[in-house]
């Protein structure tokens, strides 16, 4: 009987002392773990802190202001001017759609053969439009367009 | 286990049987009397082991206790983010937009420890190629020297710790620290000022600020408890850049050596820009200048630190009090008969505008002689009194290291003929910025407003009333004819209402006198007049234009088409929308506005 109770006290012992022994090493874990986490945040912290520099530095009020002047064709900006005020009324909205009277008469590859040969000048935007590369007039070795 | 076990039963004759009548007991044996003496010491061995038991955990508690109040308290390292919270020392600072102004970023130092070197020689000659100004003989002889350590680059580029690496000296070590990046280069120069490395180590160094915004701000920007929030200023990145850009082009335009340019809101006090020309790269502040004047000098900030006399701008107080204390209004002829004597000083005006002017039309003109007659019946006392009320016998509460000890050259007498004088603007010398306080003051409606650099979330409270509103905007409506159709008239902006006074002083020398040809052209100006929103003052140093035949530096025809220019160009930045119709200028609309208000 005593044999008994001894036997399992000491088998519970073991046990406690195993369990002791894995919490211990388990929240040394968690602890290096916490403490490797914490290390990534901060140099994600000064990562972020890096591109934030980078992007006021690319956004550098010389750079886009060059930027806009190379770019002039293509984009027209303007410093803003009195003259670049209007009021509501004087806004172009584009006007009604109007019924095309061809559309019930021909159909739409009859229709697209006739203005195949026509250069499209409006452009359309959404998902079925084709992708067209935009290039930037000149570029940098590093492929950034310069300044 | 716990079974009775079954009796056998007899099945055998043969086999004894044992008996079921228990036997008489054997007669126990007594027991020899235990030794009391033995019995006693294993009694006594007992009780020193359990004493010995007690003591020994009664003194690990001791101990255990003794440490923790021994050694410093201090929270378990597991739990807390500090050390991701926190990661630059040093905090951004931002125009009100929130756009980046100032930042860190991560940067690398070489130092050296000789006695780790295998070869000195070679590392102090390698070290020359790659840093051409670094000297090998000088580092030579300081590496076989003795000593064990070397700051040799605070800051280097990743080429350049590649080529170090690449000499293969473990000597030469890297430091990682932070660096202050003002990304916007000479934008804002003279506000932000700069930084320098204080406090420096191998794992970090201090980043201190040495003048401008990061001096004022220094406790607060490398302060932990801030967490790292920035510094909002109230300049407004797109605005500075305009105004720094047409300024410039005035300046090289009008042959100026110098410029500069204040505006401010005319109601919060809030310094939306403030340029200074010639101006410096804050990332790599020159050194100041040990000789030549240092209001020469890139560093100096001509807006702030820069005394001048402001000439006629300072008539419109003149006329501003006489208007408040009741002696005139704007209506009431004055006489300007000129030359206009006191004692062995003569007053004269640019031209002979006639016998008489109104108060408007001496503000329009410029007369000093009105001015000074003007002047004359406010007294010394009470012409003292408003401009200390307006701020300009004290440094201004602007928020930059350069500010406070910035107090306006004053007389030390009083006499008439400075009364006279200082009613023009000469014979007191005050910065730019004084005259934009000056300005927003009176013509906001007639409340001092305080010049801060911060932008503020609220509207302050009104300060203490410098004119009544009605005074405030007949003052407006008198720079506004100035204008239309006086000496700032190619300050029109359509649209925007400008009005505004010029002023025109010569420069002292430094010996006494003032030079013959060179000027310091102002002009202060407030748009939209109706409505004030914004006080602009442009300074140019020394312009001079060959204009319509012939050479000239007024400001009318120097610091008036600069100003207009940026007006042209910052109202709209600021959302200001233009207002066309002529009915703004009519004096009905300045009162109901300042009415509204």
């Amino acid at each position: 009987m005593r044999g008994l109770l001894y036997t399992l006290s000491v088998f519970a012992v073991v046990a406690l002392g195993f369990w002791a022994y894995r919490e211990g090493y388990e929240t040394r874990a968690t602890e290096r773990a916490v403490a490797s986490l914490e290390r990534q945040i901060g140099e994600r912290h000064q990562e972020l802190s890096m591109l934030r520099a980078e992007w006021a530095y690319l956004n550098r009020p010389d750079r886009l202001h060059a930027l806009a002047e190379m770019n002039f064709e293509r984009l027209g900006l303007m410093p803003l001017s009195p003259d670049h005020f209007a009021l509501t009324e004087q806004v172009g909205y584009a006007p009604p759609d109007v019924p095309n009277p061809l559309d019930d008469v021909m159909a739409d590859d009859l229709l697209e053969d006739m203005v195949s040969e026509v250069i499209i000048m409006n452009h359309r935007y959404g998902a079925d439009v084709a992708a067209t590369v935009i290039a930037p007039p000149t570029l940098a070795d590093d492929g950034e367009q310069l300044p | 286990m716990f079974r009775r076990r079954s009796r056998p039963q007899p099945s055998d004759p043969f086999v004894p049987v044992t008996p079921t009548v228990p036997r008489a007991p054997d007669p126990t044996p007594v027991l020899p009397r235990e030794n009391p003496e033995k019995a006693r010491m294993r009694a006594e061995r007992r009780l020193k082991f359990t004493a010995s038991c007690f003591l020994l955990g009664f003194v690990v508690v001791g101990l255990k206790m003794g440490a923790i109040a021994a050694s410093e308290a201090r929270e378990p390292a597991t739990g807390s983010l500090s050390g991701a919270a926190i990661v630059s020392q040093r905090a951004d600072i931002t125009d009100r937009e929130g756009r980046v102004l100032a930042t860190n970023v991560t940067a690398t130092a070489l130092y050296a420890q000789p006695h780790l070197m295998v070869d000195p020689i070679a590392a102090a000659q390698g070290l020359s190629v790659i840093f051409p100004d670094m000297n090998a003989e000088t580092w030579q002889r300081r590496f076989t020297s003795g000593s064990k350590f070397f700051w040799l680059k605070g800051n280097i580029s990743p080429e350049q710790q590649q080529a170090v690496h690449d000499l293969g000296e473990p000597g030469l070590l890297f430091g990682r620290r932070e660096m202050r990046l003002y990304p916007n280069g000479p934008l804002a120069a003279h506000l932000l000022g700069g930084a320098r490395y204080g406090e420096q180590d191998v794992r970090a160094a201090e980043i201190k600020g040495v003048a401008g915004v990061e001096k004022t701000f220094d406790t607060y920007l490398s302060d932990p408890a801030q967490e790292g929030a920035p510094l909002r200023l109230s300049i407004d990145i797109p605005v500075q850049t305009a105004i720094e850009q047409v300024l410039s082009g005035g300046m090289r335009l009008m042959n100026a050596k110098g410029a500069a340019a204040i505006l401010m809101d005319i109601h919060t006090g809030e310094v939306i820009s403030l340029a200074s020309l010639p101006d410096f790269d804050p990332n790599d502040r020159p050194r100041p200048a040990t000789e030549g004047d240092p209001g020469d000098s890139p560093l100096f900030n001509r807006a702030v630190q820069g005394l001048y006399e402001l000439g006629s701008t300072f008539k419109i107080f003149t006329a501003a009090q006489s208007l408040e204390l009741g002696l005139t209004n704007s209506g009431t002829m004055i006489n300007t008969a000129g030359p206009m004597r006191q004692g062995r000083f003569q007053i004269r005006d640019f031209d002979n505008y006639g016998p008489r002017l109104s108060v408007a039309d001496v503000i329009r003109k410029s007369s000093n002689i009105g001015t000074a007659r003007m002047a004359l019946d406010i007294g010394a006392n009470r012409q003292q009194e408003f401009l200390r009320s307006l701020g300009f016998m004290e440094p201004t509460e602007l928020e930059l290291t350069e500010a406070p000890g910035i107090r306006p050259l004053v007389p030390a007498r009083w006499p008439d003929i400075t009364t006279m004088t200082v009613s023009y603007g000469h014979g007191l010398s005050a910065s730019p910025l004084h005259l934009a306080v000056g300005y927003a003051s009176v013509l906001n409606g007639g409340t001092r407003v305080t010049p801060t650099l911060l932008a503020r979330s609220q509207p302050p409270a009104p300060g203490p009333r410098i004119v009544s509103p009605r005074v405030s905007a007949e003052s407006r409506h008198m720079l506004r004819q100035v204008v239309i159709d006086g000496t700032a008239s190619m300050g029109e902006v359509p649209g925007y209402q400008v009005g505004g006074k010029t002023g025109t002083a010569d420069k002292p020398k430094y010996d006494g006198g003032y030079w013959e040809d060179r000027v310091i052209a102002t002009f202060a100006s407030v748009f939209p007049a109706n409505d004030p929103k914004y006080v602009l003052v442009v300074t140019l140093d020394e312009p001079e234009i060959n204009a319509a035949g012939e050479d000239r530096r007024t400001a009318g025809w120097t610091a008036v088409p600069v100003s207009s220019e940026i007006v042209r160009r910052v109202a709209p930045l600021m959302g200001l929308r233009p207002d066309f119709d002529p009915g703004r200028d009519d004096f009905g609309a300045y009162l109901t506005q300042a009415a509204a208000r």
